[in-house]
């Protein structure tokens, strides 16, 4: 009788996690867009929590600058994100934001954040020009650990940026 | 009552020009009595990249309409290579960046043709009228529009006694990186403002010195050693509707 009990036990335990378990397949969860670092870059400008929290007021804190006061740093510029930040298709050119796969889509897709950057702004590299630049690599390399300081001093100021 | 001296008037002057240049951007340091140490900076070298622009340069434009021919059109088509923009062949829609205007005077049929683009005014009546900010002067004379803050109002398309303005309609993309622009704001002649950070030339000064007639002299208003400074001190030039008091950047010569 008790060794029945256990066993009828048993399968309702196996039932309700196997259920839960495809419960969870079911809902299927949106899969959180995968990030990679470009091609020969061993770091973005700060590191990927810091970026991922405050690269929108970077960039406005960016645009000010040089739209205003005419400064044109490459290092926070977004043109200086969309040279290194490509994603490439197939046939190997870079897709643009109206691709889900472009590194900026993906990211505010799966937040559900609308973008507004490229209604003006060009959302590729530019491939042939004088005024095309090549990404700045040397710049970034190394980033992490010496400008630690540069970062957290940015954070910091970035925290006083009325929003 | 004092008593006037051509002496006085002469050390007032001298005191003048030295807060001028002061005010200017000229680094100073009193050494002791009568004895100032000026640095002047080199009007020819090119502003470093994290340096915010300040008044000591005025950029301006100068147009000879005696050079400029009506059959040549190398500072349009340069304008619209660089910063990215099409005439739909709609006059209702088309960009106002820079066009060629050709003028006749009926009495004797003496025609004459010239570019006209944002004049960059002094006083830049654009600016008086945004109600959010965005249409500004820089520091340096350029007169912009933060398509950031642009709302699409185009008060200062109507401001405009230049017509030197236009809206953007239609929705675009593959736009230059250095020059940024798109549906819903309103747009104008930057005085390639990205080159002449970098110390450029605008490109359609460079394109009329190389394919056109050299109609176009570009340069630092302040500077009196420039070459732009040195015509408009040796020839008669003139702004386009002098009358209005907003000051052009872009003067004309021969018109």
């Amino acid at each position: 009788m008790l060794a029945r009990f256990a066993k009828i036990l048993m399968v309702l335990v196996w039932a309700s996690t196997s259920a839960l378990i495809a419960q969870a397949e079911d809902a299927g969860r949106v899969a959180a867009p995968q990030y990679t670092l470009p091609e020969n870059a061993k770091s973005c400008v700060a590191d990927t929590a810091f970026m991922r929290r405050n690269h929108m007021n970077m960039l406005k804190h960016q645009r000010d600058e040089t739209m205003h006061k005419g400064i044109r740093t490459k290092k926070y510029s977004l043109k200086n994100c969309i040279n290194c930040h490509v994603t490439k298709d197939e046939a190997g050119k870079p897709i643009k934001v109206s691709n889900p796969k472009h590194f900026c889509a993906a990211c505010h897709e799966y937040a559900a954040v609308k973008l507004d950057c490229f209604e003006c702004h060009r959302s590729t590299p530019m491939e042939t020009g004088k005024s095309a630049q090549i990404p700045d690599i040397p710049e970034h390399t190394g980033l992490l650990a010496d400008n630690s300081s540069a970062v957290k001093q940015l954070g910091e100021y970035l925290k006083g940026v009325k929003q | 009552m004092s008593k006037f001296s051509l002496k006085d008037a002469y050390i007032d002057k001298a005191r003048r020009d030295f807060l001028k240049k002061a005010g200017a951007g000229v680094a100073t340091t009193v050494l002791g009595a009568g004895i100032t140490l000026m640095a002047y900076p080199d009007p020819a070298a090119a502003r470093k990249p994290d340096e915010p622009v300040d008044a000591s340069k005025r950029w301006g434009l100068l147009i000879d309409a005696n050079k400029c021919k009506e059959d040549c059109n190398a500072c349009v088509t340069a304008c619209s290579q660089e910063n990215g923009w099409k005439l739909d062949g709609d006059p209702r829609h088309d960009s106002q960046w820079i066009r060629k205007l050709t003028i006749k005077n009926p009495q004797g049929g003496f025609t004459q043709s010239f570019p006209v683009m944002c004049q960059h005014c002094t006083n830049p009546p654009c600016t008086d009228v945004c109600p959010t900010g965005a249409s500004f002067k820089r520091a340096d004379g350029i007169v912009l529009v933060d398509k950031h803050i642009c709302i699409g109002c185009r008060y200062c398309m109507m401001a405009c006694p230049y017509k030197a303005r236009s809206f953007i309609h239609q929705p675009l993309e593959d736009q230059k990186p250095h020059a940024p622009r798109g549906k819903g704001t309103v747009e104008a002649c930057t005085l390639c403002v990205h080159r002449v950070d970098r110390g450029d030339q605008p490109a359609c000064v460079e394109r009329c010195s190389k394919d056109g007639n050299g109609a176009l002299i570009f340069g630092d208003l302040n500077d009196p050693n420039s070459e732009i400074s040195k015509q408009i001190a040796t020839y008669p030039t003139r702004q386009i509707r002098a009358d209005l008091g907003v000051d052009p950047g872009v003067r004309y010569k021969n018109l």
